[in-house]
């Protein structure tokens, strides 16, 4: 085949199958300034600043534009330097840019561009309109002062975690993006996996900050401040403090905590050992029994949550498992007291994670005993980068460090928890030994790792067969458990990350998610595996003891189970709330049910009630118990009327009449 | 049931015998502005009288009895401002104004005795003559009304007065003797150029979908009319709605699509109501269903009520919206041609483009280019509004002069109460948010697609807003940036934001703020915002803008150097004036004035000094006589 180019300012670049003109420019070395453009979501064409002047076709937002062979293109015209100026000064006169005190601050797109394109001065007037902060969940902030609407929140959430908890509402001068109805995140679907908060380039959205409440217990002479790092930390807050992405620093992190006045430095891997053993010993009950299958992993407080709101019917295959961090919660709370001297009011546990929807984890009811939660605080990797600049350490340079023991220990199967495919690998690990009862020598699963969002593997365990699905993003997860649901599917195993790439690339890690650094940490995950003595949880040697001393010795036993299990309940919000509007009859062969929901009210269902009312009347037909009801999730085809157990879309009088005689005459 | 053509011709025959047989018919006019003014009560008012005096009546078209007189409600006949409208055939006498007290007189001097009622007249404003039918009203003579005229004619809710005039003919024709490539040739050879705005050659949409392999394709019609002041699409549809369908059949047929989709602004119930109507009746006839006119093709149509946002009328937000997402724009390409509706091939054409396909069907692409320039063949709708004596919907030819417009059919330029003004042509505001401004060099000028173009303007929809002298050109461009920024859908960054700041550097203009700085500023926004705007909307906001700046730059000046508004309207910059007419010398004012810019002698009219006067309005707020004016 012919090679085919584009003329770029003077040269010619070779096409090599770009989505668009602008990666074409980017592949010439030449970077476009862009805020709404990310290359793992649809093409959006709004910031306007990637413009390009093509010959025979004028100027054109590069993003938006399929690159053919023989295009020429400028990038820097005058006129192409002005618009973009002027762009940059229309975003920068409607912006709050007090930038000194923003959680953005020194690597907010915004300022970098305005610095990169040389805007000194802001043309126009300030015309900020004023918006509250919501600051109404324990994960994320939303200050819509710092818009700059690219949408790339919007299509983050819709496109990826396939929820759409925020939106654009309202035109011109007044759009804004906000949850539905101008409600507060804690109000709707939010799953607080904090990918809009990463894909953001100001600081409209942004991870709460934790680190006071932390200083002040580290502070507090009372208190012994313990922590836990989670797998993917260690190969990503390097990139705060001039180390390569993928680096591991678990060391440096003890280094650092210890500096800063942590009394005790642990490894969250441990608890994610444990939560192998718990989780694969569950999966071969499970199995044996043949029920509750597939197991759906649990370690994803987005997914769990997600799981809650939307599939409340599938959490029965759900692992009971609690999460590694709240699984080390429970344990220190059982181990350090006495191992520490103090009860267990005086310990502070603070755990440091690459993910923002664990701070909502830590909170929930029944992770705390009497008030006091398992989990104190949680600071994202990036919150810890902080403490550690503000201690004035200088991380790149300092000795690393030991981590404390007993829960210090841990094996490689622990870490790889980090990325997406881990947690199956590490359980095939275990149940491998296990089913066969020989000793594995190989123990990678190669099988199970890969960037892909969905990947289904198959392999043979001694005997057993298992298929397993590991999809991250929890758009993609949906469609399996949509599967599940309409019972089309023979997995053993689902494993759910919502955070693309797993844990490497979660909303608390330091620079923005690129497919580049995820495979750069995701690497150095698989490194640290590689470079620790074990592998497999049930080698390790502190477990070993932990559950001797604690669990009777027992894996997945009743003491186990009634400290390292939990349950889940629905979050769906509109749950069969039927009201009556005739006389109840609980008897009738016929139960129609009509939703009034609002957007039904507004396709005419209340008066459609009222007619079938009338006609149940006149027709003297009694054999029928009417009720009100909410939401069939079907709005876009409302009015929507249930009959038995058939809804009926679009319905009118005619049509509900008819379905309503065919049941009635099928029930004689 | 219409299954084949030999049924169709049946049906149109039956109802063209029937129409035969009618005695007098009275055609009442149903659109919006008449109805607004009472038409419904004048229809039945009329079927009262003429039953009181023994003769039967009947509005719903149907065989009747020799002689019955038919009284039928009609779509928009345009001239609205003179409305109801009422007009008795087979002489066509044409009555304004008409009120339901003057049924019993119509019927029993027009009906009975076939004489005009003359106080019900036409009177010419400029002559004072009485005329007795629309062949001698100016407004009407004057204008081609090859899309329009059907809507004044027969009844829209009724598909038999269709049929009677040879309705739904050209898609039987389309479907039976042409191949879709056949029927796409034809209309690109017709040079029927898209009447929503961009002037994009129809034929030449048709056939780049046509060649879209894809076994699902729509039509969508775009009857999201939004412009303000612009209702020609309303109009049709309103008044002929059939007609419209019938286009989209046949586009249907030209890109071997099988649904279509009509998408009504829902600010227009009527049209909303009415369109529903014609597709639900079209579908009981078997025009629309399956195996169409025998050829085995089907047609489903949806007819959708708009989301209610300006934007959604531009086609890319218009079929987002359609697939239940927020109505905002996409990057084209891909076009909707290769990725519309569903990602499916679509064509989307407006209301009035679809009009005008049957005529093309039915009477060949010559027929069609007869009419009309080279470049944009067949004749255009406006809506003629603003200062001037006959205001109201229109249809000429493309590249009829402004003058014929404004002066003949339009009557020529009023002041605020309505009253003529001669010399007092200052400029036309054409295509609404999205166009420009044209002035008297202008007059003399063929309005078509090219020539608008090449002055900075657009065809558009079809706005036309005469404007007088009194008219401040720079509140025109800030009346049109307000509509522009308040209907932005906020994605892309130019529009949403320059249009803001633009609209705050018109009102600084406005209110006496601006500098030379301003101008600038402006300018710089204009050319950004044009350039670098996501969709057609944005690109045409700062139209306005920029031909005002191009063609009145002097009022501009005016305002930003001289400190004064030269049409008098921007009261920021009224110079302080006592009247003397008005002003009794009372001396109340200068007593109360602060500065002391007040002087004058008792009895005697004062003045004020404009340089000492720091435009408090005290003195005006003293003064009994409304004296004293350009002091707030």
């Amino acid at each position: 085949m012919n090679k085919e180019y584009v003329n770029i300012n003077g040269k010619n670049v070779l096409l090599e199958g770009e989505k668009n003109l602008l990666e074409v420019i980017r592949k010439a070395k030449i970077e476009l300034p862009t805020f709404c453009y990310h290359s793992e979501l649809s093409v959006y064409g709004a910031c306007r600043l990637c413009i390009v002047e093509i010959e025979k076709m004028g100027i054109q937002a590069s993003c938006s534009i399929t690159p053919k062979a023989g295009m020429k293109v400028k990038t820097h015209t005058g006129q192409l330097r002005e618009m973009r100026k002027v762009f940059m000064e229309l975003l920068l006169a409607n912006n709050h840019t007090d930038c000194t005190t923003c959680a953005k601050s020194t690597h907010c797109r915004l300022q970098e561009l305005a610095s990169k394109m040389g805007v000194k001065d802001v043309r126009f007037k300030r015309s900020k309109t004023h918006y509250p902060v919501d600051n109404s969940n324990p994960s994320i902030v939303r200050d819509p002062d710092k818009c700059i609407l690219c949408g790339d929140c919007v299509r983050a959430c819709a496109e990826l975690q396939g929820i759409g908890a925020i939106d654009f509402a309202n035109r011109g001068a007044k759009t804004i993006v906000q949850p539905a109805f101008g409600k507060n995140l804690d109000k709707v679907e939010c799953v607080y996996c904090g990918l809009c908060a990463n894909v953001c380039p100001t600081g409209a959205i942004t991870v709460k900050n934790d680190v006071e409440q932390v200083w002040k217990a580290v502070n507090d002479p009372k208190k012994k401040v313990i922590a836990q790092i989670a797998p993917a930390v260690r190969v990503a807050i390097g990139e705060m403090f001039n180390i390569p992405s993928g680096e591991v620093t678990t060391g440096k992190i003890v280094a650092a905590l210890n500096r800063i006045g942590f009394d005790r430095v642990f490894d969250t891997s441990f608890a994610a050992d444990m939560t192998v053993l718990e989780e694969a010993n569950e999966f071969l009950e499970r199995k044996a029994k043949g029920e509750n299958l597939p197991i759906m992993t649990s370690c994803c407080p987005a997914w769990v949550k997600y799981a809650e709101q939307y599939f409340p019917d599938l959490l029965n295959h759900l692992s009971t498992c609690k999460s590694p961090q709240q699984m080390f919660g429970a344990v220190s709370r059982k181990i350090l007291p006495e191992q520490l001297g103090v009860s267990n009011e005086d310990i502070y546990t603070v755990s440091i994670m690459p993910c923002t929807a664990k701070k909502f984890e830590a909170g929930r009811g029944e992770f705390a005993v009497d008030g006091l939660p398992d989990v104190q605080a949680v600071l994202t990797t990036k919150e810890l980068g902080q403490m550690i600049r503000e201690a004035g350490i200088d991380f790149e340079n300092i000795e690393p460090e030991a981590l404390d023991m007993p829960l210090g220990f841990k094996t490689g199967a622990g870490v790889i928890f980090g990325v997406t495919g881990g947690v199956s690998e590490a359980v095939l690990r275990y149940a491998a030994e296990k089913v066969t009862g020989k000793t594995l020598d190989e123990c990678d699963f190669h099988e199970v790792r890969g960037p892909e969002n969905t990947k289904i593997a198959e392999l043979e365990v001694g005997e057993v067969k298992l298929k397993l699905a590991i999809v991250h993003g929890l758009a993609n997860a949906k469609k399996i458990a949509e599967e599940i649901r309409a019972g089309k599917c023979d997995y053993d195993i689902v494993e759910v990350m919502s955070c693309p790439g797993g844990c490497v690339s979660g909303a608390g890690q330091p620079e923005g998610w690129t497919t580049e650094t995820t495979a750069k940490r995701t690497a150095g995950i698989y490194r640290n595996d590689k470079q620790l003595q074990l592998h497999k949880s049930q080698d390790n040697p502190f477990l070993t003891k932990c559950y001797d001393d604690c669990f009777d010795g027992e894996i997945g036993g009743h003491k186990a189970h009634h400290t390292l299990h939990t349950g889940y309940s629905s979050r769906k919000r509109m749950s069969d709330m039927d009201f009556s509007v005739t006389e109840s009859n609980s008897e009738a062969a016929v139960k129609v049910r009509v939703c009034v929901g609002t957007s039904c009210y507004l396709k005419g269902s209340q008066k459609l009630m009222h007619e079938l009312l009338d006609r149940l009347e006149a027709e003297n037909i009694t054999d029928v118990d009417v009720k009100a009801t909410f939401c069939f999730e079907k709005c876009d085809s409302g009015p929507n009327v249930r009959i038995n157990d058939k809804v009926i879309s679009a319905c009118n009088i005619d049509k509900l009449m008819a379905e309503l005689n065919n049941h009635l005459a099928k029930s004689k | 049931m219409i299954k084949t053509i030999d049924d169709l011709k049946k049906a149109c025959q039956s109802y063209t015998d029937a129409a035969a047989k009618v005695g007098k018919r009275i055609v009442v006019c149903a659109g919006t502005g008449c109805v607004a003014n009472g038409s419904n009560e004048v229809r039945d008012a009329l079927v009262k009288a003429i039953e009181a005096n023994g003769v039967k009546a009947m509005v719903e078209f149907k065989p009747c009895e020799d002689g019955t007189v038919h009284v039928s409600g009609s779509g928009c006949q345009g001239f609205c401002q003179v409305g109801p409208l009422v007009t008795v055939y087979p002489e066509g006498f044409f009555y304004t104004h008409v009120k339901a007290e003057d049924a019993a007189e119509i019927v029993t001097e027009t009906v009975i005795n076939g004489k005009p009622v003359e106080r019900l007249l036409y009177v010419d404003p400029a002559t004072r003559e009485k005329k007795e039918t629309t062949d001698d009203v100016v407004f009407y003579a004057r204008q081609n009304r090859l899309i329009l005229g059907e809507c004044g004619q027969i009844d829209p809710e009724d598909i038999g007065e269709y049929f009677a005039i040879g309705g739904y003919q050209a898609a039987c024709k389309a479907y039976t003797e042409m191949t879709p490539k056949e029927v796409c040739d034809e209309v690109q050879k017709s040079g029927l150029r898209g009447r929503g705005g961009g002037g994009f050659l129809t034929g030449l949409k048709w056939n780049l979908t046509l060649v879209e392999k894809n076994e699902k394709k729509y039509v969508i019609c775009n009857g999201d009319e939004g412009d303000p002041g612009a209702f020609m699409d309303r109009s049709l549809m309103e008044g002929n709605p059939h007609r419209v369908l019938e286009g989209c059949m046949i586009a249907a047929r030209a890109i071997e699509a099988d649904e279509i989709y009509i998408y009504v602004r829902a600010e227009y119930p009527l049209a909303v109501q009415r369109v529903r109507k014609a597709a639900v009746d079209a579908e009981a006839k078997g025009i629309f269903g399956d195996d169409i006119f025998g050829t085995g093709k089907s047609i489903k149509c949806t007819v959708m009520e708009g989301a209610g946002a300006f934007v959604c009328g531009e086609e890319t937000a218009l079929i987002a919206s359609i697939e239940g997402q927020r109505g905002m724009p996409r990057p084209k390409p891909p076009f909707p041609a290769q990725k519309g509706l569903w990602d499916k091939p679509t064509v989307i054409n407006n209301v009035e483009t679809l009009a005008t396909i049957p005529y093309i069907i039915s009477n060949g692409a010559e027929t069609f280019r007869s009419v009309g320039t080279e470049t944009s063949p067949g004749t255009k709708t406006f809506a003629l509004t603003g200062h001037v004596a006959n205001a109201g919907l229109i249809e000429v030819p493309f590249g009829t002069k402004l003058r014929e417009i404004v002066f003949d059919i339009g009557g020529g330029i009023t002041d605020d109460s309505g009253n003529i003004m001669e010399d007092g042509f200052k400029a036309v505001q054409v295509g609404g948010p999205s166009g420009g401004c044209l002035t008297k060099d202008h007059l003399d000028l063929p309005l078509d697609f090219d020539s608008l173009q090449s002055i900075g303007a657009m065809v558009g929809s079809g706005g036309l807003v005469v404007m007088n002298k009194n008219t401040c050109m720079i509140k025109i461009a800030h009346f049109f940036m307000q509509f522009a920024q308040n209907e932005s859908c906020g994605k892309c960054v130019p529009c949403r934001e320059g249009t803001r700041q633009m609209l705050m550097l018109l009102e600084d203009i406005i209110e006496g703020r601006a500098d030379m700085q301003t101008i600038e500023k402006l300018e710089v926004l204009a050319r950004s915002v044009k350039f670098g705007s996501l969709c057609g909307l944005g690109k045409t906001a700062p139209n306005p803008v920029l031909t005002t700046l191009q063609l009145f730059r002097d009022e501009y000046d005016a305002h930003v150097i001289d400190g004064y508004c030269p049409a008098g309207q921007c009261k920021a910059l009224a110079k302080p004036e006592i009247i003397a007419e008005l002003c009794k010398g009372c001396s109340a004012c200068a007593k109360k004035c602060p500065v002391d810019a007040i002087s004058g002698e008792i009895k005697k009219p004062y003045k004020i000094d404009v340089d000492k006067c720091i435009k408090c309005g005290t003195c005006a707020d003293v003064c009994k006589f409304d004296a004293i004016v350009g002091v707030k």
